[in-house]
């Protein structure tokens, strides 16, 4: 078996997935490993992706669309409504995807572009030599073997170890990470168009319980917290859900289980060293408000497999050129969106029901097709004052405007 | 002390290595692998387990 590949890709979720095929694409040899031994199998997802922003990716294909949303509705505590067209609903709904044909389809896809994929394959640890790293330890059926590359890219999800094994500090604090269970149910009357989601301390402390349609009579009922607002004699993710379960589809039948925990963090310190990238979950780029994670380890993946080649070409893998080619273009794009993204979740963390009501009351009465971010702080000020004084580093001009219009 | 990981409930999600500030758990196959000489009974994994699969005893 072949052992020394120009690029070694751990991991085959949509991060590594399009690493592996945007560096084969430029002709760099490269093996994908997935310690699964089925691709996107057990899910950890609610499935949700921006639409517009997929296609940019990927040419759509029915056989992984479950369900084309026209918009989403936001329940606040004490169940005041509020409804939000497609496109202006935060980027995470659009699509609802079937994601284990579609991850699956992402690594036939590197596949198709040369590179080489192997399942059941476990990194167990890093080659590392003279501070580089230097290709990955892999275990399949129960044997160990080494693989060098010139280029590791860990993208090896939530659960990541890769970065840690070369002394990158991934570790989520519990105000880092959504935990999160979910029921895909069938057999019940579910509006297809739209997602929907519900906030407050009784349902979801920290988080929000989800229903994203799955096709006929089908849908992902979720619930995500903050981990540092449950506890070992707390309740935990799945008696959330199973209460709102009762409480809302008392016939439903489950027809699959998932657990997962998202990453909320912002963006961290470091996601690169000698000889190494982390893309996606690995790296903690996912959405610290939406929880959204498989476009933004898509398009990390992206980055980091053009990286790869300009480092690769240039001789040069150190940190200071993977700094360079893929960690500042990153945190340019997604590093900046998620860390603004997690001020919004730093403030709503701290607002009470009542806060929420009052808010969501405010925002009723916006026709959503048309609001803009003008539309939205009028009725942020108009609710609570503090709020839009918490966010205002996020629309610095926009909040001027608003000021300003109110004097 | 002890850590114990119900793996007859554990959903292998693996969020409980995510949040282990010492590494000393690993997602393997179905189960979660403790490095007991690593673990320092933080409790952090117990804390965030979705299903309460894991159980640290101080
Ligand atoms: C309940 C839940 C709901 C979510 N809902 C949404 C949503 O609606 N929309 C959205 O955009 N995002 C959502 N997310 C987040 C999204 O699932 C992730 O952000 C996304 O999957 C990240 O992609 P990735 O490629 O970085 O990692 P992953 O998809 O997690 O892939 C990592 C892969 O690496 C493999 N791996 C790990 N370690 C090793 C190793 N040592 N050797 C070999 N392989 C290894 C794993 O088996 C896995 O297949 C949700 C997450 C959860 C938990
Ligand atoms: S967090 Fe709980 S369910 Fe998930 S892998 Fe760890 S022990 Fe299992
Ligand atoms: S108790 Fe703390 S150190 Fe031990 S496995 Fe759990 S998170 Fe890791």
């Amino acid at each position: 078996m072949k052992d020394m590949y120009d690029v070694l890709v751990i991991g085959a979720g949509p991060g590594g997935s399009i690493a592996a095929k945007t560096a084969a694409e430029k002709g760099l040899d490269v093996l994908l490993i997935e310690k699964r031994q089925e691709i996107g199998d057990p899910v950890r997802c609610a499935e949700g992706v921006n639409k517009e922003y997929l296609k940019k990716h990927i040419e759509i294909d029915n056989s992984w669309i479950c369900a084309d949303l026209k918009g989403s509705r936001i329940f606040s505590p004490n169940g005041t409504k509020i409804e939000m067209a497609q496109e202006i609903s935060g980027g995470e709904v659009g699509y609802v995807l079937e994601r284990k044909i579609f991850d699956r389809a992402l690594a036939e896809h590197a596949a198709k572009a040369g590179a080489e994929v192997r399942v059941k394959t476990r990194a167990t640890g890093l080659i590392i030599e003279d501070d580089f790293v230097k290709g990955a330890r892999l275990m399949h059926l129960g044997k160990e073997y080494e693989v060098r590359a010139k280029i590791v890219i860990g993208a090896d999800g939530v659960e990541s170890k890769v970065g840690r094994w070369a002394g990158i500090d991934t570790a989520l604090k519990p105000v880092d990470i959504e935990t999160c269970a979910q029921y895909l149910i069938s057999g019940v009357d579910i509006d297809q168009e739209y997602c929907e989601f519900y906030i407050g301390s009784e349902l979801a402390p920290g988080g929000y319980i989800w229903i994203f349609p799955k096709g006929e009579g089908k849908a992902n009922v979720g619930v995500g917290l903050l981990g540092s607002k449950t506890g070992k004699f707390k309740p935990r993710p799945i008696d959330y859900l199973n209460r709102f379960m009762e409480k809302n589809f008392p016939n439903a039948s489950i027809v699959e289980m998932v657990f997962g925990g998202v990453p909320v963090s912002g963006s961290i310190e470091k996601t690169s060293t000698n000889g190494l990238m982390l893309v996606g979950d690995a790296a903690r780029q996912s959405d610290p408000i939406t929880g959204g994670g498989i476009l933004n380890a898509m398009d990390a993946g992206k980055l980091a497999g053009e990286a790869a080649y300009e480092a690769i070409s240039a001789e040069d893998v150190s940190f200071g050129k993977l700094e360079e080619v893929y960690e500042k273009r990153w945190r340019e794009t997604t590093g900046y969106a998620i860390d603004m993204s997690l001020i919004v979740k730093n403030c709503f963390i701290n607002l009470g029901d009542e806060d929420l009501d009052a808010l969501a009351y405010s925002l009723k009465e916006v026709k959503f097709e048309r609001m803009r971010l003008f539309d939205l702080l009028q009725a942020l000020f108009k609710a609570n004052k503090k709020l839009l004084w918490d966010l205002r580093i996020l629309f610095k001009d926009a909040a001027k405007e608003v000021v300003k219009n109110r004097t | 002390m002890s850590i114990n990981i119900n793996r007859y409930k554990c959903g292998y999600c693996g969020a409980c290595v995510g949040v282990c500030p010492k590494g000393a758990l690993e997602l393997v196959e179905t189960w979660i692998e403790v490095d007991e000489s690593m673990c320092i009974q933080c409790g952090i994994c117990d804390r965030i387990c979705p299903v309460g699969a894991i159980e640290v005893m101080k």
